[in-house]
């Protein structure tokens, strides 16, 4: 096996559980890369997944609790990783440059924390979309590959109607926007809501208020990383 | 190749032909549909005319998959995204330079081609060259004349740029595309200006990776190996700088790329200091032309390195000392002010070192590499930290070295030579001061050390 990110070969130890263990799993990382991945812990923010001091809720959260309209929707958001610059080049290689086989590198994370957090409930993973033609730039959706990682139902209940680039816009601009999201199909099933990034939380909301107006019981969203 | 690639005989473009820009822009390259210029339309009507050819970007051999633009082979470098009705293969090693896959095709020109200009007289240079050098520059001018290979064998510091200028401006005049290919960025930013000022009126181009300009239909390249890939049959001269350095000789795909980035007559010239076995088996038993260059362009011998033991380094580190050896010739260089380089091992030897002297240092990874390196050159700083970045191909006048550990597995016989060859490179002040620190003499320090004394004896003889 050859490390996913820095290609180092890896050389397993041979131990009396793996010997007999053919098809056991394999290590998509090598030990470095492994470590260097910025997994969150500690106390964080309980409704944003944010890091903070004692565990408090985030001035971010706070303001989006008195939202006219999308404050209610979602309930909470968990995220495994933090954004350090080890994070951004990843993302970089995955998202911009395509090389969809990194989101390899987040099974393990992203199973985790999904164990600790959601295990009791049963819910139904809604990607977040991504716009058709972004799409086929890539070749892949990333929320939905993320999605994939967790091996759980998934229903593609929401399409994007508009087409901005929300990785250029300033706060501010993100938090006017109008809703980027149109309905395909109702969920009456709690949901969970996969992207990659939550930054101000903006797509996050606009996507729960939708899938909440049209009938859904519940909204929770699950992020790769939390900026 | 397949036949239909074959060059149709058109007449070359001239500047003022609408189509000139964008064939010299793309002629001999391999490249994806985002890297070319051009509108929906524009590419559709080119692609009708036959003048962009698709060319898919990975075949599927009996084997497994092939990137038709770094060559790959190995399955674990190719990545698969699922898409239906089939996944779509993708080559994850060159993927840096945009995404090849099997959805993603490469275009080549098939159009007219463009034709460099003929410039007569373009070397602006006037320096002279030793007995030494002027048999070598005429083996080269030759070679490059009758399109041949050759290996060029010339110690550190014996001019080798300065040697290649007689065969180029043979070339230039001819109006030949020459590429210049050496395995590091830093020594294409050293190399460019020094072409710039002996031939001014050359279009020259820089490629390495990060470098902003890329000038369409240049007549001379001078590129990181990596940045041939995107060529194809495109160089009458090709001239592969210190072929024996890492990764060149360890990554086969940039063997793969040189050998497609020339023509199939062209003139390909090595150059090494130090050529590794298989280079100086070839130019034994004569199955490549060599030519051996000895002296150095001053005609002073290469400063033999000497050793001194430091054991315990790493212990003596972690405690926020330096060994007694190494700083008393740390103090003793302040003290004459004389400029040094240290080398070490690794980044965080490198660090560690910068740490307990207060000396600047530069890794690989550094951002700030090019403007320290900079600030060492032009004196700002008398020395500085650094690991083997600097190794091969830089030049800075007056130096001594210093190599910390120098029986770590990073210094190879070669990169000692190398590293011993960067002393001393001032014909005003000959002879640097070389010192290896080591715990223990490896194979490598006394191969060194012998390689270095067998050329200054020959340099003797002759």
């Amino acid at each position: 096996m050859f490390c996913l990110w820095c290609h180092e070969e890896i050389i397993p130890d041979i131990t009396w559980k793996n010997v007999f263990q053919f098809f056991g799993k394999d290590r998509k990382l090598c030990e470095d890369c492994q470590q260097k991945l910025p997994y969150i812990e500690g106390p964080v923010c309980p409704t944003c997944s944010k890091p903070t001091e004692h565990g408090e809720v985030c001035r971010d959260c706070r303001t989006w609790t008195s939202h006219p309209t999308l404050g209610e929707s979602l309930i909470q958001n968990v995220s495994v990783f933090s954004y350090t610059p080890f994070m951004k080049d990843i993302m970089a290689k995955w998202k911009y440059r395509g090389d969809y086989e990194l989101v390899n590198m987040f099974k393990a994370g992203m199973e985790k924390r999904f164990k600790d957090n959601f295990h009791k409930q049963v819910l139904t993973l809604v990607p977040i979309p991504l716009s058709k033609t972004r799409e086929q730039e890539r070749g892949f959706n990333q929320a939905e590959a993320l999605a994939g990682l967790l091996g759980l139902p998934m229903i593609h209940a929401l399409a994007r109607v508009r087409n901005e680039k929300q990785a250029k816009k300033s706060r501010a601009e993100r938090l006017q926007s109008k809703n980027p999201f149109q309905l395909k199909h109702r969920m009456d099933t709690p949901v969970l809501l996969i992207d990659d990034l939550y930054t101000t939380g903006t797509t996050l909301h606009w996507a729960a208020f939708l899938l909440k107006s049209a009938g859904c019981p519940k909204v929770y969203s699950f992020t790769l990383i939390r900026s | 190749m397949n036949p239909q690639t074959k060059k149709t005989p058109m007449s070359p473009l001239t500047p003022e032909d609408p189509l000139y820009s964008i064939a010299s822009f793309c002629e001999a390259q391999l490249l994806l549909r985002q890297e070319l210029p051009l509108t929906d339309k524009n590419f559709e009507e080119l692609q009708l005319m036959n003048y962009l050819q698709e060319t898919p970007g990975i075949e599927e051999s009996f084997t497994g998959y092939v990137c038709k633009r770094c060559g790959n082979r190995k399955n674990h470098w190719f990545g698969k995204i699922p898409q239906k009705p089939s996944p779509i293969v993708y080559c994850r090693k060159c993927i840096e330079m945009g995404r090849v896959s099997s959805f993603e095709a490469l275009y080549r020109w098939t159009g007219p081609q463009t034709q460099s200009p003929r410039i007569e007289n373009p070397c602006h240079w006037d320096g002279r060259l030793t007995k030494f050098q002027r048999n070598c520059s005429q083996r080269i001018l030759e070679a490059m004349t009758t399109r041949e290979p050759l290996l060029v064998w010339a110690v550190c510091g014996a001019g080798k740029t300065e040697m290649l200028f007689e065969g180029l401006t043979a070339a230039i005049s001819r109006g030949d595309r020459i590429c210049l290919a050496t395995p590091r960025a830093d020594v294409v930013r050293e190399l460019v200006p020094r072409f710039h000022r002996a031939f001014p009126e050359v279009t020259i181009s820089a490629l390495y990776g990060g470098s902003e300009e890329k000038m369409e239909g240049a007549q001379f390249i001078i590129a990181t190996t990596h940045q041939l890939l995107r060529y194809e049959e495109a160089f009458d001269v090709m001239i592969i700088d210190e072929v024996d350095a890492f990764p060149y000789h360890a990554d086969q795909s940039l063997s793969f790329a040189s050998e497609r980035a020339r023509k199939p007559s062209s003139s390909l010239v090595y150059l090494t200091a130090t050529p590794r076995k298989w280079l100086k088996w070839k130019a034994k038993l004569k199955l490549i032309p060599t030519v051996f260059v000895p002296a150095r362009y001053h005609g002073y011998p290469l400063p033999t390195p000497r050793f001194v033991s430091t054991y315990r380094l790493s212990k003596t580190l972690e405690k926020d000392i330096l060994p007694p050896s190494i700083r008393s010739w740390i103090q003793g260089k302040t003290k004459q002010q004389r400029r040094f380089l240290l080398f070490t091992p690794t980044i965080e030897i490198a660090h560690k070192l910068a740490k307990i002297t207060k000396i600047e240092c530069v890794d690989a990874k550094d951002p700030d590499r090019i403007d320290k390196i900079n600030r060492y050159r032009n004196g700002e700083r008398n020395a500085l930290i650094t690991t083997t970045i600097l190794e091969r191909g830089v030049t800075f006048p007056s130096i001594d070295v210093a190599v910390i550990d120098a029986g770590h597995k990073v210094f190879d016989e070669a990169a000692l030579v190398q590293i011993a060859g960067r002393a001393g490179r001032n014909a005003d002040d000959p002879d640097g001061d070389v010192i290896f620190f080591h715990q223990g003499r490896t194979n490598a320090i006394i191969g060194a050390k012998k390689m270095i004394s067998m050329m200054n004896r020959l340099a003797r003889r002759k």
